[in-house]
């Protein structure tokens, strides 16, 4: 037990007390010193909290990483899956810590068995991990309609699975999966470690079916951080619901008691999809054309025809062409609907072609998808002019549960109570 | 140590070549060798109980397939076995069998899980300490070694004998079969050095000091170049390198914890170069690399069984369920008494199979630590 309780970055201070020499003990004198420079108010400042009331990694502020993965559960044992969340739960809570993902820890076991830490993460800090889990359709019915786990009557209808969009050229194997987790850092390789010891710890039990690196914020869930740039080059997220909008955080991200089962009250639906981003022809496109697909200003991301970014646009006005992004995307245009988006920017290297392979993976958290990303993205779809520059690729959807409250709770208790 | 050259002695494998030898003799009486009568279909023991002690079965074999015999304790753990017994061939099994419950098994076409019957033998039995549990695993697998070696070194021989003699047909078809008993012992033949680049290195694994031979340089001219006429030499050398390979093996004894790491590595060359098609990428019979990796790994686990159902009894359960597993996932892909071809297998399907493997080789690869465990 000991070395489980000693976060990644103490274990490090306390080798430092074993290092002789000068440069070994002022390089990791300098480490901590840079660590330890932010502001103090938590006890480890760059550690988001893992229990509470709603899971983290949804209205806290944006981190700049993202690594997303999609499961596929192996098992037919109902058992055998409940103690993979278990697992996975208490992993969780040690990684979020800025801990190890196993008791024993990367390095303190013995030298014949393999670390049950995978170990790239030794050294670095918490880096604001968040790691949040999601149920997608085929948990609860498979392809065939087979209730698989006796989940099917807890199904929540809000869960149906999202329509063919005009357009779409989805691919399968890149799509959907049983089970969604986002890790969220600042750092990068705290999101991988964090989901490639997820995958490890279930083995045999899940299997990866796809996963996604995200390297860019593209959203903004909190006033505090400012508006970040997709690879269009445009500010993306202004309008973004954000954490401290707390009434209509109620009224259009959180599940509640009488919407749908139970388990979901304070849970929330995340909608994912990997859009392809055409950059090379965007690039050649002039930037009076790039400035009405968008309807908003390329320099300070004001709506077309006004000064300020968080001006509101006015879409009585002929200058936001009607075929503009931000007009087809705004909430007066879909009776009101808010997404809370945290996108991220995505290269996967290049195509083949001499072309980039980016875009955006979009991620969207909402009350009740069939109200909110369905009749939005079926607008924009029909009508949006930036769908020149777009191919989706992939989409998935998960339903969220509440947060764990605990030790002793774990993702998901309710739904298999 | 100083019961080794003992149970050396004891597990002697003989083979009787005595073609056209097929009389029903049952005589098998007391203290006389167990018949078993082995067809394609049939796997007829002489007895079902017996007394501890040592025991010979003869094993005839009246089918058309080629088959083997196994006496399994639990968990499959090798108590014996002989292989290779070609059709109408007759062939002995000694053994020594403490008091407990066993099964024999034929396994005609040499693939599965073959025909069982229980075996009792009874006797006094006293528990194992844990100590004993380990030095036993060593003997155990120490007899795992010998039968797949002896086994290798007649199947290369058959091969190289086709190879040389230009016969392509022939040559393709005992090329996967050969390589099986190689791939199931395969972490022992990697201790010897450059014995195994050159039986089975790749051509990208080639140098100015060793160049490509061995399997893979024949395989090439089989199915690539499909020219084999120049390959006398290669295949000369492939046989001089395995039957040293054999002997060094045979004389090698296993620590249980390189039993642990064997069992290990073998389900590792499955993830990375039988599944991806990488091994055998002319012929792309990588399934029945695949399946001799699995019973190797098998075969080195059921040796560290008694141990490990001492330290870890749920391991073992794990273990065993991720086992079938993968044999249930394999089976998919059986053609008659061999495999699809890698390359005729979806993405999907081999998914599929990377899915048990990686599922049965994360438990194994805890068993390194139990066993190291005092």
């Amino acid at each position: 037990m000991s070395s489980s309780q000693v976060s990644r970055r103490r274990a490090i201070a306390l080798a430092g007390a074993g290092v002789a020499g000068v440069a070994g003990a002022a390089a990791i004198g300098g480490a901590l010193a840079r660590q330890d420079s932010a502001p103090s108010a938590a006890p480890v400042a760059d550690q988001v909290a893992f229990y509470g009331p709603v899971q983290a990694g949804i209205v806290t502020p944006a981190q700049d990483r993202l690594h997303f993965v999609a499961f596929d559960v192996l098992t037919k044992d109902r058992d055998r899956l409940i103690q993979l969340l278990k697992d996975w739960t208490a992993a969780a809570a040690r990684m979020t810590a800025g801990k190890d993902a196993g008791e024993v820890g990367a390095v303190a076991g013995i030298l014949e068995a393999p670390p049950d830490d995978t170990g790239e993460a030794i050294g670095l800090p918490a880096a604001g991990l968040t790691i949040t889990i999601g149920f997608g359709p085929t948990l609860f019915r498979d392809a065939t309609g087979k209730d698989r786990f006796g989940l099917a009557a807890r199904k929540p209808a809000a869960l149906a699975d999202l329509p063919h969009f005009p357009g779409d050229t989805i691919d399968a194997a890149l799509s959907a999966g049983d089970i969604g987790v986002q890790a969220c850092a600042n750092d990068p390789q705290v999101a991988v470690h964090a989901i490639r010891n997820l995958a490890r710890i279930g083995m045999g039990v899940v299997s990866v079916r796809w996963s996604q690196l995200g390297f860019g914020r593209t959203s903004s869930t909190s006033t505090t951080q400012a508006t970040p740039r997709n690879l269009f080059g445009f500010k993306d997220g202004t309008a973004n619901l954000k954490a401290e909008e707390t009434d209509l955080l109620r009224e259009h991200l959180w599940a509640a008691t009488g919407d749908g089962p139970e388990w979901m009250a304070g849970g929330s639906y995340m909608v994912t999809r990997k859009i392809r981003m055409l950059i090379e022809t965007w690039d050649r496109t002039s930037l009076g054309e790039q400035e009405d697909i968008v309807g908003r200003t390329k320099g300070e991301g004001a709506p077309i025809g006004q000064g300020q970014e968080f001006d509101e646009p006015d879409l009585t006005s002929t200058s936001i062409l009607a075929d503009a992004h931000v007009r087809l995307a705004h909430p007066t245009t879909n009776s009101g609907a808010h997404l809370l988006r945290r996108g991220y920017n995505f290269v996967d290297g290049s195509d083949g072609l001499g072309r980039l392979n980016a875009g955006l993976f979009f991620i969207a958290y909402q009350r009740d998808p069939r109200t909110h990303f369905v009749p939005i993205q079926l607008n924009l779809a029909r009508h949006d002019a930036m769908n020149e520059y777009l191919r989706h690729v992939s989409s998935g959807l998960f339903a969220c549960p509440p947060g764990v409250s605990g030790p002793d709770d774990y993702w998901g208790r309710a739904l298999f109570a | 140590m100083r019961r080794t050259p003992l149970i050396l002695a004891l597990v002697t494998v003989s083979a009787v070549a005595a073609c056209g030898d097929k009389s029903d003799d049952t005589a098998a009486s007391a203290g006389g060798p167990i018949a078993v009568k082995a067809s394609d279909t049939a796997c007829e023991v002489g007895k079902n109980t017996l007394d501890a002690g040592t025991h010979v079965f003869q094993i005839a074999n009246s089918g058309n397939k080629v088959t083997e015999f196994y006496v399994y304790a639990a968990g499959d753990r090798v108590m014996g076995e002989v292989e290779n017994i070609t059709p109408g061939l007759s062939r002995e099994l000694r053994v020594e069998l403490p008091a407990g419950t066993y099964q024999t098994a034929c396994k005609p076409g040499m693939i599965g899980a073959g025909i069982r019957a229980d075996l009792t033998v009874s006797g006094s039995a006293a528990p194992l300490t844990e100590d004993a549990a380990l030095a036993q695993a060593t003997e155990s697998y120490s007899r795992y070694i010998t039968s797949q070696s002896e086994a290798l070194v007649e199947k290369t021989t058959d091969f190289v004998t086709a190879v040389k003699g230009g016969d392509i047909e022939k040559s393709k078809t005992l090329f996967p079969i050969a390589r099986t008993y190689y791939e199931r012992i395969e972490p022992v033949a990697e201790i010897f050095g450059d014995l195994d680049p050159k039986i089975d290195g790749r051509e990208d694994d080639a140098t100015a000091e060793l160049p490509f031979s061995g399997f893979h340089k024949i395989e090439k001219d089989l199915w690539a170049t499909k020219d084999i006429s120049k390959d006398g030499p290669v295949a000369d050398q492939l046989l001089t390198d395995v039957k040293e390979v054999v002997a060094k093996a045979k004389a090698e004894k296993l620590s249980p914890l390189q039993l642990a790491n064997g069992a290990k590595e073998l389900l590792d060359e499955v993830a990375n170069s039988k599944i991806t098609g990488e091994e055998d990428r002319y012929s792309h019979t990588d399934l029945w690399d695949f399946a001799a990796n699995v019973d190797g790994s098998q075969a080195a686990v059921a040796a560290l069984r008694p141990a490990l159902e001492q330290r870890n009894p749920d391991l073992v359960k794990q273990i065993d369920t991720a086992f079938t597993n993968v044999d249930n996932e394999l089976a998919k892909y059986r053609v008659g008494d061999g495999w699809k071809y890698q390359n005729e297998l979806s993405q999907t399907e081999l998914k599929g199979l990377s899915d048990v493997i990686n599922a049965l080789a994360e438990p194994i690869s805890k068993i390194a630590g139990v066993i190291a465990q005092k």
